[in-house]
């Protein structure tokens, strides 16, 4: 017998329900406080979302965040903030920082003569600097790329719901939307809790978390239809649980490949897209993970038809007719 | 299902092979690069040199030479948002039709008496008309003026919104003719940039609308967005004016129909000029730099026949008296007319550098903006970071490659391997479709790339878990695989479809990078579904075809 690495084995009989008010339970908490999180702590918007001016310094001398303060500190820019960047690619020579100029005028953009200030004002401390990007954005286009990419998430959803309904039944839709919602308000939520920098980039990697949550959960859906027209009287919780168990391996080997994919990007990619990797990373568990124990609980809890022809019964006398209550073990 | 008829696997093999033809000159990106910048510049010249040709032979004619653009991101540049102010033409418009309707009203003063303009909005006329009692003859004078609105939606309607107030008659541009001044506005302001830029003759710039007023300008290979801005930001408004008067008060009373416009060479002296200008920037048929009698830097001009026309007229009427050239609404020089100027041609001269001289031509060559525009959004990416990022991008992706190469041959054995290459060509085929598309590559669209990577595999996973299913069942072989891949498609199909409408989502409501992220997210998914279906399918029928397996372990 030829050597195939399984992380997963042949047959699995893992009972998925078993912590079910554990595991859906962490999934509703981590929703309720990542809202929390938001709401209270906000996000670190980019200059995408809040206007403003970046710009990118590098400079083969050692420099220290609060020289170059002081640096700016006579220029009357308003809000600045300075970050220096790390990344392993960078020689010992290399030395990148990321300073942030909030908007101080109407148009939001640093004005030329402003721009040649602050660089000459770096010159001075750090005579080696150079400048590799610079970009500015206004308030006016900050607040429509906030509206659009509200609208993005949105109309992506809508049509992923709507495909999924037409596809499946409506509670397999709602199931795979509770899903993703799910996905996006954790990563959303991490986001907001350790101030990483949020801006259209990441709107981008929300996007693909999406499309990916949703694929991940169309397999198993896909199966579990399979299923539930093969084993037409198998309680729905069970019927539920062999379908994990049967998908399990493909699961974990696509969020393998995946993860490895991403990870090299992760580490090797350069700091210029790490934000944006390291929100696709975190989607990816996020969304296996949601596929394995909020999307089918939600479908659970609502019920589905089986008897396609017979009077429709309502979903929960389905429910407790099938499966008892969604809490019990199964036998 | 596997049976495949011999056109199949014929056109199967094809596209994978024309995939590679069209992929293969991005790998030799510089010299291909070179070679189709000596062919646009021997077809702009008309004729080749040497050096063209030599740089045109690094790469055969015969094979394909289309490349995938490199986003700013990647190859340094700027990048601009800019809005045009479309508001500015109505009242230049008006402005503009104020004499005809002066001269129109004043043929009927017998009937209307004594007609003046009073003070009103910008974008407005306002009339008074001395016998009120007339206004319906001087709008129906004033209607004569108005044209049809020649657009797709307002066809038909009239170009002018007249409106009368008591004595006062009230012209203005009608909604229709508004929206579709609008569209002519971006139209040439487009047309004008375009031509600007090229100028300069920077490589693929990118000149798009943008919505309903803006326009984005994409140059790669400029030095900074400031650089760019100074090159299409100046409106370069070009207009010969009548002097009215000269002083030193900036809040000096102009009087109706007159400005007042500061002097760009004299500090604190404003002049008085009338407000119609006699001749405009848009008469103008060429401009060149030059030198003045005194060896300052100058620049010559020539009017087309009618601009030489009305030129002439004006200078052979008012000798003695002093016109202004006007730039930007700032006088450079405001010369007393000596003689009549009837050879059409001139020459401004003030104090400027050969630089600004240079600048001053291209500027008044291209044309004026019509309007002026602010800027959004500037962007400046050095090329050294471009670099850093293809460099760290590429070494990303090859070792991303790799593991997951690696992972899913340990997983499948031989079948991994036949995954690993449909995962390898399905890359190729997504850069050749986006060389042959003309798309961009931008950085979050390498990450695109090697999110495919990570994902095309699961189609190949979902059928190989299916075939060993089926093998478990004990099922024979043929019969597992065949059904392996039945089984599967509904699931691949659904998984992918609803990828495709985020993706798709992403294209049409983003912008920027999440655009660029999108472009390769939508080829992705199409290739990886071709390459994993019908590739990977094709090798296992090679495969079982040669071998008839009695046994296969997955």
């Amino acid at each position: 017998m030829a050597f195939r690495l399984k992380l997963v084995p042949d047959n699995t009989k893992i009972d998925f329900f078993r912590w079910q008010w554990l595991t859906t339970g962490i999934s509703g908490l981590a929703m309720v406080a990542s809202v929390i999180i938001v709401l209270t702590m906000g996000l670190n918007f980019g200059i995408d979302f809040k206007g403003g001016t970046t710009i990118r310094s590098e400079s083969p001398t050692e420099f220290s965040v609060s020289e170059y303060r002081d640096a700016l500190a006579g220029l009357d820019l308003g809000d600045v903030s300075i970050t220096e960047v790390f990344d392993p690619s960078f020689g010992p020579d290399r030395h990148v920082a990321q300073i942030r100029i909030g908007t101080t005028n109407e148009t939001g953009s640093v004005t030329p003569e402003e721009l040649n200030r602050i660089e000459a004002a770096l010159r001075e401390v750090d005579p080696g600097v150079t400048f590799a990007a610079v970009e500015s954005v206004g308030p006016k286009v900050s607040d429509e790329l906030i509206r659009t990419a509200v609208y993005a998430v949105g109309a992506a959803t809508i049509g992923i719901l709507f495909y999924i309904w037409l596809r499946f039944e409506w509670q397999f839709a709602v199931g795979a939307v509770t899903a993703l919602v799910h996905d996006v308000l954790v990563t959303v939520g991490i986001f907001s809790l350790f101030q990483l920098r949020f801006d259209l980039t990441t709107i981008a990697a929300l996007l693909t978390i999406l499309g990916y949550s949703v694929n991940d959960t169309v397999v198993v859906f896909d199966r579990l239809r399979e299923n539930l027209i093969k084993f037409k009287t198998m309680p729905l919780i069970d019927v539920m649980n062999l379908t994990v168990n049967e998908t399990l391996s493909r699961t974990v080997m696509t969020a393998m490949t995946t993860a490895l994919a991403l990870g090299a990007l992760l580490i090797w990619g350069g700091d210029v897209i790490r934000g944006f990797v390291f929100a696709m990373f975190l989607g990816v568990f996020i969304g296996a993970y949601s596929t394995v124990y909020l999307a089918k609980s939600v479908v659970l809890w609502l019920g589905v038809r089986r008897d396609w022809g017979k009077p429709e019964k309502s979903a929960r006398a389905e429910r407790d007719e099938l499966s008892g209550t969604p809490f019990q073990d199964t036998p | 299902m596997l049976q495949i008829p011999t056109w199949k696997r014929v056109l199967i093999l094809g596209i994978v092979l024309v995939g590679l033809l069209y992929a293969m000159p991005n790998l030799f990106y510089q010299r291909v690069e070179t070679h189709n910048d000596a062919i646009t510049a021997a077809e702009r010249a008309g004729f080749e040199t040497p050096e063209q040709a030599a740089a045109r032979s690094l790469w055969p004619d015969w094979l394909p030479s289309s490349l995938v653009n490199l986003g700013l991101d990647l190859r340094g540049g700027a990048h601009l948002l800019g809005e045009v102010n479309v508001e500015e033409v109505y009242a230049s418009r008006m402005t503009g039709l104020w004499p005809e309707l002066r001269d129109a009203l004043a043929a009927k003063r017998d009937v209307l008496g004594a007609v003046r303009r009073v003070p009103g909005p910008p974008d407005q006329l306002h009339v008074e008309i001395g016998n009120p009692d007339q206004m319906a003859r001087a709008v129906e004078i004033a209607r004569g003026l108005a044209a049809p609105v020649v657009s797709l939606s307002g066809a038909g309607a009239s170009s002018l919104d007249i409106t009368a107030q008591g004595a006062t008659m009230i012209v203005q541009l009608s909604q229709a003719e508004r929206a579709a001044t609008d569209d002519r506005t971006i139209q040439q302001s487009l047309e004008i940039v375009r031509r600007r830029v090229d100028e300069v003759g920077t490589r693929e710039p990118t000149i798009q609308r943008q919505g309903k007023d803006r326009i984005l300008i994409q140059v790669p290979g400029i030095g900074s967005a400031e650089e760019l801005k100074e090159l299409i930001g100046t409106t370069a408004k070009l207009t010969f004016n009548p002097v009215v008067g000269r002083g030193t008060d900036p809040n000096v009373q102009a009087g109706l129909g007159n400005i007042v416009v500061p002097s760009m060479d004299e500090p604190g002296v404003y002049y008085t000029l009338a407000e119609a200008p006699v001749v405009t920037g848009e008469d103008l048929t060429d401009a060149r730099p030059s030198f003045d009698q005194n060896g300052q830097p100058a620049v010559d001009f020539r009017f087309g026949p009618q601009g030489a026309r009305r030129f002439g007229a004006y200078t052979s009427a008012n000798i003695g008296q002093p016109f202004a050239i006007v730039l930007d609404n700032q006088v450079i020089s405001a010369p007393v007319i000596r003689q009549a100027i009837t050879t059409g041609s001139g020459q401004i001269s003030g104090a400027m550098t050969v630089d600004e001289s240079t600048q001053l031509a291209v500027l008044l060559r291209a044309g004026a903006l019509p309007a002026e525009m602010t800027f959004l959004e500037e962007r400046t990416i050095g090329p050294e970071l471009g670099q850093d990022s293809i460099d760290a991008g590429t070494k990303a992706a090859s070792i991303g490659t790799v593991l997951v190469v690696g992972y899913i041959v340990a997983s499948y054995g031989l079948f991994g391997v036949f995954a690993s290459v449909a995962v390898i060509v399905n890359v190729i085929l997504i850069l050749a479709i986006m060389g042959a598309m003309g798309a961009t590559l931008t950085l979050p669209g390498i990450a695109g790339i090697v999110l495919t990577v990570g994902t095309a595999v699961d189609a190949n996973v979902i059928i190989y878990e299916r075939i060993r299913e089926e093998l478990r069942a004990g099922k024979k072989v043929v019969k597992a695989i065949d059904d392996g891949f039945n089984e599967a498609m509904s699931a691949i199909i659904d998984a992918n479809v609803t990828t495709f409408i985020a993706a798709l989502v992403m294209f049409f409501l983003g912008s920027g990078p999440v655009k660029g992220f999108a472009v390769t997210l939508v080829i992705g998914i199409v290739t990886s579904v071709f390459t994993a279906i019908y590739l990977t399918r094709l090798m296992i029928v090679f495969w079982l075809e040669r071998r008839r397996p009695a046994a296969l372990v997955l």
